[in-house]
């Protein structure tokens, strides 16, 4: 059972591959992603293929504004890890 | 058993070797297949006389400092994961347009043209400044963009006949498969990759970038054969279901990306269609000439200078074998980092496929001569453009469209494709995709930004 903690660390792990050039150590959890990282939705697909290839998660496209901020993102995969 | 895989890509270029790094990262099986010995397709290099030479390859577009975010090459490192330094890109030092009346002078910084704009045209800047703009507002990327000819849309904005010729001439050159004027989404790339973000070229030129390709493709998995010529493209009723290599081997794949050419695809193709795309019609010749003396010191501190003699710029298919009036002169010395320890110089020629084919199909005596003509009218050239003629000619090669379509196996040599693009990426034949020159996207940086966006659109996200 992942806590929340763990699951957005999993999840910077993966920003963090994707937005090389972006300190993401500083991200703030309620403000969207896209305000504060230089992410377009070439980035997203990556960050739902990372998902994929990483922990086996499946993120549909009409789920993709749950990856919006770091807090949706933690809510939205969360149970999905956890399953 | 046949051998199976995910994707095949056909073409090791800058838009093969991209898609193919993509597919690989994310587990795909993929083989690329390319026909020439060593990859890089429109983009590559040779050895010869102990000299290493760059093909295409005058100077890399979208040039981006350090610490700007957002632009097509820093996006494109990012899905790539290959670090932007690690290109090692130096800036242009600067390039002109030299048109008979007058000559505009360019660099990386937008501000500069700006102000020779004002200078020169004093009369058009209002509307120049509008242009850009239009310009900077426009999303050329989205696929779904109507095709409308850009000189009817600059045309609104600048009155000056003269000042929409010697706009246009770097951009036509730089880019355009259509004669004298290109779609409006072509038009803003090339505007945005030229003169708001400029020239810049990887030190060690073109294989620099081949190599970090080929090293991120080989720690992804990806595999290529090469000396593979696709001979056949085996679809089974509008699906494609494999190919067949060097007229024997089938390989089965689930989809295709291929970066030979629209027209060129098409003709592998087992399947009779009523789709024919129409071959391109411009092609060019190139003069590259070893001095002992390097530009700067015969004169010219220019990296590009776009030379064109007539008070129009002609970029169409010349009636002779080469256009005489016009030419890009490339000094790769001037960059901010100079690679060589000789001068080196580089004159291309806008020309004619057919009638350089001729040539070679009625004796090569007079192909080679005629290539000399080529050499000797590049000396002119440069000479019209500035430099200095007290130097010594250390070696000299010289190509033609048929060298071009040799290696390349475009069709007539066409360096930028057909007229006919593909801009999403799709064939009638379901599973068949287009990336490279005839998906749309030009030059070093919109080739890798083809293969990226078609792996992206057609093989990674299908499979979500």
């Amino acid at each position: 059972m992942l806590t929340n903690e763990e699951v957005r660390s999993k999840v910077l792990d993966i920003i963090a591959d994707i937005a090389l050039d972006d300190d993401v150590t500083g991200i703030k959890d309620e403000v969207s992603l896209r305000e504060q990282l230089d992410l377009d939705s070439m980035d997203f697909l990556d960050i739902v293929m990372e998902l994929k290839k990483r922990h086996k998660i499946e993120v549909p496209q009409e789920d993709y504004t749950r990856l919006a901020s770091m807090q949706s993102c933690v809510e939205y995969l969360a149970p999905k890890f956890n399953s | 058993m046949n051998k199976m895989v995910d994707t095949i890509i056909i073409g090791a270029g800058m838009s093969g070797l991209a898609a193919g790094i993509r597919l690989s990262m994310y587990n795909k099986k993929i083989l690329i297949l390319e026909k020439h010995s060593i990859s890089g397709g429109l983009n590559s290099y040779y050895s010869r006389g102990k000299r290493k030479f760059d093909v295409g390859l005058h100077a890399l577009t979208n040039f981006v400092g350090p610490n700007q975010r957002g632009k097509p090459f820093n996006k494109l490192m990012k899905q790539l994961r290959i670090p932007y330094e690690e290109f090692k890109i130096h800036p242009q030092s600067h390039s002109l347009i030299q048109f008979p009346d007058q000559t505009l002078k360019f660099t990386n910084e937008i501000d500069f043209f700006i102000e020779e704009i004002r200078t020169h045209f004093p009369d058009e800047i209002d509307g120049f400044i509008s242009l850009l703009n239009h310009i900077k507002n426009f999303n050329e990327v989205d696929l779904s963009n109507e095709v409308i000819m850009a000189k009817i849309v600059v045309r609104n904005f600048i009155k000056s006949e003269a000042l929409v010729e010697m706009i246009f001439c770097p951009l036509l050159i730089y880019g355009s498969a259509w004669e004298n004027d290109m779609d409006f989404s072509q038009f803003v790339i090339m505007f945005k990759s030229i003169f708001l973000e400029g020239f810049g070229r990887p030190e060690g030129g073109v294989r620099t970038i081949i190599d970090l390709l080929l090293k991120r493709l080989d720690t992804c998995g990806g595999e290529i054969l090469f000396k593979t010529e696709v001979s056949r493209i085996i679809s089974k009723d509008g699906v494609v279901v494999g190919v067949e290599i060097n007229g024997s081997e089938i390989i089965e794949c689930n989809s295709i990306l291929s970066s030979m050419g629209l027209p060129e695809t098409m003709s592998v193709l087992d399947a009779q269609l009523d789709y024919s795309p129409r071959t391109g019609n411009l092609s060019f010749t190139e003069s590259i000439i070893i001095t002992d003396k390097k530009p700067k010191d015969l004169g010219i501190d220019a990296t590009i200078i776009f030379y064109n003699n007539r008070p129009t710029y002609l970029y169409q298919r010349p009636q002779t074998l080469f256009d005489h009036q016009s030419a890009v002169v490339c000094f790769p010395n001037n960059f901010l980092h100079d690679d060589f320890d000789e001068g080196v110089l580089r004159v291309t020629n806008i020309a004619n496929f057919e009638l350089w084919n001729q040539e070679l199909l009625l004796s090569k005596v007079g192909y080679n001569e005629k290539k000399l003509d080529v050499y000797n009218h590049g000396l002119s050239i440069l000479k019209n453009c500035g430099m200095s003629s007290n130097f010594e000619v250390k070696f000299k090669d010289i190509f033609t469209p048929t060298t071009v379509k040799k290696y390349t196996n475009h069709f007539n040599g066409a360096v930028y494709g057909s007229i006919d693009k593909s801009r999403n990426g799709t064939t009638p034949i379901a599973g068949l995709y287009i990336c490279g020159t005839d998906q749309g996207f030009l030059g070093i940086v919109g080739s890798m930004l083809s293969g990226i966006s078609m792996a992206n659109l057609h093989v990674l996200q299908s499979a979500l």
